[in-house]
C-alpha cells in the first residue's frame, strides 16, 4: 500500500489544487477521488492488467494541461446539453468503482463534453470532437471526457480523434447512451505521439432495438490501454470493431466487455492486430450473457499479424455465458505474412518490401472497409500507406 | 543464342535432393512441355526458375539471355520477363486483381524503361485482354483469386500472363483440375500469346493439355533427371504406353492403389482436337 500512497500523493495535491466545481460536480469528483486513492494505480498482479505495466504512468510527475477538445464543429440538430443536465447520466456508465484511470478522469471533471441527439432526429454529418495534446520538459495530463446522449429513433455518427507532440497523458472517459431504436456509429482514431500515453474508457449503453457500432483505431502512443463496453437492452445489436498496429516498442492492450443483459442481442466483435519490432499488444476480449438474454447471438474474432520476431501477442476470449439458448463463436489467430503469397506477388515484379506492405495493407483492410465515413476511412488508408511502408523498410 | 539454358541444375528442398542435374536449352519462340510422374520435380524445376526461396540450388547453372538467372530475385526474374503460372494460385483477400496487376505491370514497365501507365492506359489494355482471354470484368474488381472457382483462377493467371507480356512463360499443370471447357478456353488463351519473341515451358502430368498447346520439343522428367526428349510425337507414345512404357513408375499411380494399379488404367486424355 505504501507504494499506491507514493504514487497517488502527487495526484493529491492536484486535486486539490483545482478550482471547486458546482455542489454536484464537486461531490462525484470527491468521490472518484476517494475511490482513486483506495484502488490506486494497478499492477501485474491485477488480472485486469496481467500484461500491461503502467508503472510509467504511476512514477510519472505530470502537469496538468487543460482539456484540449477541438471541436470539428457540432452538425446542426445536435444539442448541447447543460452540464448539470447532463449529471443525470454523467459517470453511470463508466463506473469509476473498478478502474482507477476512469477514478482519476472522474475526479478531474471540468469542461466535459456533453452533447445530445434529440429524439428521432438523423444527422447526418459526424459528431467530430478533436483532442490535441502537447508535452514539454515536463509531461502533462489531461482527463478528456465526453458524454453523448442519443435519443429514441435519432441516427448519428462520433468520431473521435487524439493527436499530439511530446511526452503527455490522455485519459479519456467516453459515455455513450443509445436511445430505443436509435442507430449510432462512432469511431475513434488515436495516432497519439509516439512518447504519449493513451488510457481511454468508452462505455456505452444501448437501447432496445438500437444499433451501436465502435471502430477503434490505435496507432500512436507508447502505451495504450482501450477498455471498450456495452451493455445490451433486448434486441439490441452492437459491433464492436478495433484495429491495432505496434512497433518498436509500443504496447496496445484493448479490453473489450459486450453485456447481452437482455435477451435477442446480436454482437458483432472484430480486432485485428498488426505488431512489428519489440512492440506488444493484448486482446481481451469478455461476452458475458445474462440469465436471461436468451437467444443471443455472439460472435468475436480476433486476429494478429506478427511481423517480427521479438513481437508479443496476447490474445484472451472470456465467455460468461448463463443464459442456455444462445449462440456464441469466438476464435483467435496469430500469424505471419504468407510465404508463399510473398512469392507469388514477388513473382509478378513486385519488390520484396512492396509485397510485404501490400500483403499487411490487406490484412487490415477488412476493418478499414467497415469504416462508413469517406473522410475518415482515407486518411486512415493514407496513414496505413504509410505506416506499412515504413514498416517495410525495417 | 537460347534464350534460356539450364546447365546440370541440382536443387534440394529441407536437404532432400528433387532435381539431380536438370540440362535443357530454350530457344527463342520454342515451347517446350515437361512431362513426369508425380513426385518426379516438375514443379519444383517451375518454382526454381522463378525464385522460390524453398528450394536451394546445389549445383548447376541457369543462363538466361546470357545473364545468371539464379543471381536474381523472384521481383527481378519477373521484370526481365519471366513469368510462373501457378499450379495453385495463391489467393490474397484485400488486394484487388485490378490494383496487383497494375502495380505489377508498372514495375516491370518501369525497369524496361517504359512510362507507366495510367489509370486509363491501363483500363484500355486490361479490356483487350479480358476480351482475349474472355475473362469477366467482375473476377477483376475481386481480390486477387479470393473466392475463385479452380478454372476461374487458372484462367486468371494466364490474363495476368497476357497483361504482362512476358519473354519466358513458365505454366505450371495450368491443366491440373479443369473441365474440358475451362481446359480449351485456357488453352486458346496461352495459343493466342504464342509468338516467335516468347518461350514457354509448359509442365504437365497428363498430354491432354498437348493436344490444345501443342509443343515443339518433349522432355519426359523422373526422379529429377530428364530421361527423355523428342518431338511432339513423344507425348502421343506417352499417351499410349504411359509412363510404365519408359519403365518410370507413376508414385500418383502407386498411391492411389498401392502394387495393384497398372500405369494403362490411369484416365487419359480426351480425344485430340482435329
Amino acid at each position: 500500500m505504501t507504494a499506491v500512497a507514493e504514487h497517488t500523493a502527487e495526484w493529491l495535491a492536484a486535486f486539490t489544487r483545482q478550482d471547486a466545481a458546482a455542489p454536484w460536480l464537486q461531490d462525484l469528483r470527491d468521490a472518484a477521488f476517494q475511490r482513486f486513492s483506495e484502488l490506486g494505480f494497478p499492477t501485474t498482479h491485477d488480472e485486469e492488467w496481467r500484461f500491461t505495466n503502467v508503472a510509467r504512468i504511476a512514477r510519472a510527475n505530470f502537469s496538468p494541461l487543460a482539456v484540449p477538445i477541438g471541436f470539428r464543429g457540432v452538425p446542426d440538430g445536435v444539442e448541447t446539453i447543460r452540464p448539470e443536465d447532463g449529471a443525470l447520466y454523467l459517470a453511470c456508465l463508466a463506473s469509476y468503482d473498478r478502474n482507477p484511470f476512469v477514478a482519476l478522469n472522474t475526479a478531474f471533471i471540468r469542461d466535459f463534453v456533453c452533447l445530445g441527439v434529440p429524439k428521432g432526429a438523423i444527422i447526418a454529418e459526424p459528431i467530430r470532437l478533436e483532442f490535441l495534446s502537447s508535452g514539454g520538459s515536463q509531461p502533462t495530463v489531461s482527463h478528456p471526457r465526453v458524454l453523448i446522449v442519443v435519443g429514441p429513433d435519432a441516427h448519428c455518427t462520433i468520431v473521435e480523434s487524439y493527436v499530439g507532440g511530446g511526452s503527455y497523458f490522455t485519459n479519456a472517459v467516453t459515455e455513450i447512451v443509445v436511445g430505443d431504436r436509435a442507430v449510432v456509429d462512432h469511431y475513434k482514431l488515436q495516432r497519439e505521439s509516439l512518447d504519449a500515453f493513451h488510457v481511454a474508457t468508452l462505455q456505452a449503453k444501448v437501447g432496445r432495438s438500437a444499433s451501436f457500432s465502435t471502430h477503434n483505431i490505435s496507432l500512436g502512443a507508447a502505451l495504450t490501454r482501450n477498455d471498450v463496453g456495452a451493455v445490451l437492452a433486448e434486441g439490441a445489436d452492437a459491433t464492436l470493431n478495433g484495429l491495432y498496429i505496434a512497433g518498436g516498442s509500443q504496447h496496445v492492450d484493448n479490453h473489450t466487455v459486450i453485456d447481452h443483459a437482455k435477451p435477442h442481442g446480436v454482437s458483432h466483435e472484430l480486432y485485428k492486430g498488426i505488431v512489428d519490432g519489440q512492440a506488444s499488444a493484448v486482446f481481451n476480449g469478455r461476452i458475458i450473457v445474462r440469465k436471461d438474454a436468451q437467444k443471443t447471438d455472439s460472435k468475436q474474432t480476433n486476429k494478429n499479424l506478427v511481423l517480427s520476431g521479438d513481437a508479443v501477442i496476447n490474445t484472451k476470449p472470456e465467455l460468461q455465458i448463463l443464459a442456455d439458448d444462445v449462440r456464441c463463436t469466438h476464435g483467435a489467430t496469430i500469424g505471419q505474412l504468407d510465404a508463399e503469397a510473398l512469392f507469388y506477388i514477388q513473382s509478378r515484379g513486385v519488390g520484396a518490401r512492396e509485397a510485404r506492405s501490400l500483403l499487411t495493407y490487406a490484412f487490415a483492410q477488412d476493418v478499414v472497409d467497415r469504416i462508413k465515413v469517406k473522410t475518415l476511412r482515407d486518411s486512415l488508408e493514407r496513414v496505413l500507406f504509410e505506416t506499412f511502408h515504413e514498416h517495410a523498410e525495417q | 543464342m537460347p534464350l534460356l539454358q539450364i546447365t546440370n541444375l541440382h536443387a534440394t528442398v529441407a536437404d532432400r535432393e528433387i532435381l539431380k542435374g536438370i540440362s535443357l536449352s530454350v530457344n527463342p519462340g520454342e515451347v517446350h512441355a515437361i512431362m513426369g510422374p508425380n513426385g518426379s520435380g516438375k514443379s519444383t524445376l517451375a518454382q526454381v526458375l522463378a525464385g522460390r526461396e524453398l528450394y536451394r540450388v546445389t549445383a548447376g547453372e541457369v543462363l538466361y539471355d546470357g545473364k545468371d538467372l539464379l543471381a536474381l530475385s523472384p521481383e527481378d526474374r519477373a521484370r526481365e520477363g519471366i513469368f510462373l503460372a501457378f499450379q495453385y494460385p495463391v489467393e490474397i483477400p484485400g488486394v484487388s486483381n485490378m490494383y496487383f496487376l497494375k502495380a505489377a505491370l508498372n514495375t516491370i514497365r518501369k525497369h524496361r524503361g517504359l512510362p507507366e501507365y495510367d489509370a486509363m492506359d491501363f483500363l484500355e489494355l486490361v479490356r483487350e485482354k479480358m476480351k482475349l482471354m474472355e475473362i469477366d470484368q467482375a473476377l477483376l474488381n475481386r481480390p486477387v483469386n479470393a473466392g475463385f472457382s479452380g478454372g476461374e483462377k487458372k484462367r486468371n493467371e494466364i490474363f495476368q500472363m497476357a497483361v504482362l507480356e512476358p519473354r519466358l512463360a513458365i505454366l505450371d499443370e495450368t491443366d491440373s483440375g479443369l473441365d474440358i471447357d475451362a481446359l480449351r478456353a485456357v488453352a486458346s488463351g496461352v495459343n493466342a500469346l504464342r509468338s516467335p519473341a516468347r518461350s514457354m515451358i509448359v509442365v504437365t502430368h497428363y498430354q491432354r493439355l498437348l493436344n490444345y498447346i501443342v509443343p515443339d520439343f518433349v522432355h519426359v522428367l523422373s526422379q529429377g533427371r530428364i530421361v527423355k526428349s523428342g518431338g511432339k510425337e513423344l507425348a502421343l507414345e506417352l499417351e499410349t504406353s504411359g509412363y510404365a512404357g519408359l519403365g518410370i513408375e507413376d508414385a500418383e499411380a502407386a498411391e492411389v492403389a498401392p502394387g495393384t494399379a497398372s500405369v494403362s488404367e490411369r484416365p487419359v486424355g480426351e480425344v485430340a482436337p482435329v
